[in-house]
């Protein structure tokens, strides 16, 4: 077993499962309490890569930049909330469904006009460019270590938010029990709000520190959007707790799959079989997951029981 | 329904369908063969359409990985024409059954969940059938594949005249309006409007509602099948970017346009949405700006779709 | 058990996260009568109903109908036994016609529904027994009209309809005239009435007027336990009864009743 590359892989699954899950709790947050399902939520995760490459530039410092994208996309997604989203609250599924599509296709065209079709390259500071050593044969890349490092952070925060604070109590109050927050007398617009506001943030930062890797690109948040939904699913819909585990769950099992699924059907097929098979049952790993999930428990892991 | 006054419903109807059928004398007229194209594509789209319609606008059942059947379609024409096996009957029936079985396995998982969950487990499916496809190097993978020739059926028939083509498209969109007008208004029919309704209280009737939607799930996946077939013949080429999530959204989009629930509505939401289509991407380059926001005025003002203003009904009240 | 039983429910529990909302309730209905279960607000009876129609599984406990366990079978499965329920919150297809809602329920008893070609609506077979449903109930002539729009007493009128069309052997209605006016809910005690015998019919109610106008027999149900079951004379004079629930509810009959709305109530915590 070479350790180095299994370190390297595991740390690769924990990032993809950071970045999820900043997708995912702004998500499952947002449909918990308003019952709105958000695909152009991934529109706001392409936002903050775009942005962020450009008060990169403009400041000639990531960090800076970073700093400067956050409140960017916060308006952003404030503003979406307001003239779409809320007028959505009152209607199904389905319209959530259409309108936000809707959102992606103005999205991914109004970036296009802005930065054009090509990709954005966001250059790393020298400080996070280099690698780690932690043993004389595995060394790890030190930007990743500060992806997981800021998730983790990021993850304790919102922990710390919703189980601590009177305003994370609003919204676990919501998100649980939709009727409970309006027999609270809470402002539930204003609330509705900020929730969206932390979800667009969330995103938005899982978008910026993605990008230095990938580089900001038209269209990037429409396949880890579907990924991020898996999560939330899987992890119970309003569920943090669940959207962690799910999320954390979903990165390993993808990129774990990928890197050791030909090796292990190897064990117990031809070399042929197992190469031509294994890309694609590890491509479908999560969906796979998700199915047996569901199959087993409706509602997901910490999803609400019954109905 | 004893008078058959002719409504405005009725006119549009009549009027799309005579329109559709004089397409080929259209082109000749003109000379413009790109007509030809858009037609094709838009029947084709048609039948997808009806059949997303029939458990997504009967049924209430919205599934958001219609998407895989054309796909599944239209492999099951590259692969055999790939292997030099030209028989378009055997692609059909290829086609349809491997449509058939996939929709019943998924159906099986998916109709055990409700709401978004159902939503975002019919997409995972078709994820998965996507990715399948992206794996399979022998087939293109990423980069599909193209189809050499079409489906062969008789000496009669050679899709690869494109008035032909046309025509076998036009009528399998005939057969397939009538096929739904039947099941929508016969007995299994009823059961699935009714299930759509009032689930529970279907269930206390006596109904086993779980096996009336699955049935209807096949029957759906089955037509969206045969229109992939047609889809892969037309196109010439495969690739695994036609069952893109975004493909299965477009789908649902054209349906909901045209009017979830009404028999002719998705004809004219596919229509309408490919006509938009070709008309602003010739306009700007970034037309999908107008587009998009085309479709969130539609889901925000535009209750039950061309159909509805047709008829001069607004959607039901109740459909929150 | 009694021989003549219909229905025997023995020894049934069910409880919601520790709290018991049925309590070991043992009970046997005779074929033919009119059984009213009657009780204080989260006594238990909805929760009763609902087991013996499937939607609900209980604890521990069976039910036997006709002498066949019932206890696990498919809510689906029961109405083709003979049995057929009302819900105390209208429960019919709002988007359809009346006809259309009675067609489902005619349907549903005529063999299976695996039929994709024939017009249902054009279906004699179908469409008599329905509108003879609908005149018993006296909604024939809102037969076309959708059933969305309709008042509460008509909904109330139209499930009924859709239980009758089922041609059921035993009948569960929840609160079948909450909600209703006088006059519909005197047309309601009519259609009843002329059932009685032909049917037999578990009648959850709260209107004490009602019950005893209606009634063979009668229990009553407080905190999920059975307390007494009697004809209605010894359910008056139960002291037990009287302490516990009926009261001075008791003393007002027959002279006004009171029309108690159940749409009010505020649903059960969870
Ligand atoms: N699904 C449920 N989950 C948890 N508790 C429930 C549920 N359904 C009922 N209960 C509880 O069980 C008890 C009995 O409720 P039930 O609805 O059966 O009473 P009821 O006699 O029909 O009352 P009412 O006269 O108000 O209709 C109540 O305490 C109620 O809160
Ligand atoms: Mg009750």
């Amino acid at each position: 077993m070479d350790w180095t590359l299994l370190t390297v892989q595991f740390l690769n699954g924990l990032q993809l499962g950071i970045l999820l899950f900043l997708l995912a709790s702004g998500l499952t947050l947002i449909f918990g309490i308003m019952d709105v399902v958000n695909l152009a939520h991934g529109s706001l995760y392409m936002a903050g890569a775009f942005l962020c490459a450009t008060f990169t530039q403009w400041f000639d410092s990531f960090f800076l930049g970073l700093l400067a994208a956050l409140p960017a996309v916060a308006i952003i997604g404030l503003l979406v909330e307001r003239i779409v989203i809320r007028r959505l609250y009152q209607r199904d599924h389905l319209d959530h469904v259409l309108a936000t599509f809707g959102l992606i296709l103005a999205f991914d065209a109004l970036t296009q006009m802005i930065w054009g079709p090509d990709g954005q390259v966001i250059p790393l500071p020298a400080w996070l460019d280099g690698q780690v050593m932690l043993t004389a044969d595995i060394v790890l890349p030190t930007y990743r270590l500060a992806i997981i490092t800021t998730g983790l952070l990021v993850a304790v925060g919102l922990f710390v938010l919703v189980t601590q604070t009177r305003l994370g109590m609003r919204i676990r109050a919501g998100a649980t029990n939709r009727t409970m927050i309006s027999a609270l007398g809470i402002n539930i617009g204003m609330l509705f709000s900020i929730v969206f506001g932390i979800g667009a943030v969330l995103a938005g930062l899982a978008g910026m520190m993605i990008a230095p890797i990938t580089e900001a690109s038209i269209g990037m948040g429409n396949q880890i959007i579907i990924v991020a939904f898996v999560v939330i699913v899987i992890g119970g819909i309003g569920s943090i707790k669940g959207a962690f585990i799910a999320a954390i769950l979903v990165g390993l099992i993808d990129t774990m799959g990928r890197s050791y699924l030909d090796a292990l059907f190897k064990l117990f097929m031809s070399v042929q079989n197992a190469e031509t098979s294994a890309p694609a049952i590890s491509a479908m790993l999560i969906y796979i997951l998700m199915a047996v999930i569901l199959a087993v428990r409706p509602t997901g892991l910490f999803g609400p029981r019954g109905h | 329904m004893s008078l058959p006054t002719l409504t405005l419903r009725g006119f549009v109807t009549v009027l799309m369908l005579v329109a559709l059928a004089l397409v080929p004398q259209l082109v000749e007229l003109t000379g413009n063969a790109f007509l030809i194209d858009l037609a094709t594509r838009c029947v084709i789209l048609a039948i997808a359409a009806v059949s997303l319609n029939l458990i997504l606008g009967y049924g209430r059942m919205i599934s958001f990985g219609h998407a895989a059947y054309l796909g599944i379609g239209a492999y099951a024409v590259g692969i055999p024409v790939y292997y030099e096996i030209y028989n378009g009957y055997l692609h059909i029936l290829v086609a349809m059954a491997v449509s058939a079985v996939f929709a019943l396995a998924t159906g099986l998982v998916c109709l055990r969940t409700r709401g978004v969950n159902f939503i975002m487990i019919t997409m995972a499916f078709a994820q998965m059938v996507f990715f399948t496809f992206v794996s399979m190097e022998e087939y293109g993978g990423d980069d599909g594949l193209v189809i050499e020739v079409r489906s062969e059926f008789s000496r009669f028939i050679n899709l690869e005249d494109a008035t032909v083509l046309y025509y076998v498209c036009f009528a399998s969109l005939l057969v397939v309006l009538y096929l739904v007008k039947r099941i929508v208004n016969s007995r299994f029919g009823m059961v699935i409007r009714g299930t759509r309704g009032n689930e529970l209280r279907m269930q206390s009737l006596g109904f086993d509602t779980f096996r009336y939607k699955l049935i209807c799930y096949v029957i759906a996946g089955t037509i969206c099948g045969f229109a992939g077939a047609l889809l892969g013949n037309f196109t010439n080429f495969i690739s695994p970017e036609m069952m893109d999530w975004t493909r299965s959204g477009e789908l649902i989009f054209m349906v909901v346009l045209g009017g979830a629930g009404s028999l002719f509505g998705p004809v004219l939401g596919v229509s309408v949405f490919l006509l938009l289509e070709e008309f602003l991407s010739g306009l700007w380059l970034y037309w999908q700006l107008v587009f998009g926001i085309f479709l969130i005025l539609v889901v925000l003002f535009a209750n039950g779709g061309i159909d509805s203003w047709l008829s001069g009904r607004s959607r039901r009240s109740h459909d929150s | 058990m009694t021989a003549k039983a219909l229905l025997s429910i023995v020894n049934l529990h069910k409880s919601f996260g520790g709290v018991a909302a049925t309590k070991q309730v043992s009970l046997d209905i005779v074929k033919g009568e009119i059984h009213a279960i009657i009780g204080p607000n989260g006594a238990g009876k909805t929760t009763l109903v609902s087991q013996l129609a499937g939607v609900l599984l209980p604890d521990s406990g069976r039910i036997l109908f006709q002498g066949n366990d019932i206890t696990r079978m498919p809510a689906h499965r029961r109405p083709h036994l003979g049995i057929a329920r009302s819900f105390q919150i209208t429960s019919i297809i709002l988007d359809m016609t009346v006809l259309e809602n009675v067609l489902l329920a005619v349907q549903a008893k005529a063999g299976h529904s695996y039929r994709f070609w024939a017009n249902s609506g054009d279906d004699a077979s179908l469409v008599e027994p329905a509108m003879a449903s609908l005149e018993q109930v006296g909604l024939q002539n809102q037969a076309m009209q959708m059933a969305g729009p309709l008042s509460h007493g008509e909904h109330r009128q139209l499930e009924m309809a859709m239980v009758l069309a089922t041609n059921p052997v035993l009948i569960l209605l929840d609160e079948p005239t909450a909600g209703m006016g006088q006059e519909d809910s005197t047309r309601m005690v009519r259609t009843l009435q002329a059932l009685k015998g032909s049917r037999t019919i578990i009648l959850v109610e709260h209107d004490m007027n009602t019950v005893f106008t209606l009634a063979d027999r009668i229990t009553v149900l407080v905190e999920g336990q059975v307390i007494a079951t009697a004809d209605p004379d010894a359910i008056r004079s139960n002291p037990r009864v009287r302490q516990a629930y009926l009261g001075e509810e008791l003393d007002s009959i027959p002279s006004e009743p009171h029309a108690e709305d159940s749409m009010t109530k505020s649903p059960p915590a969870c």
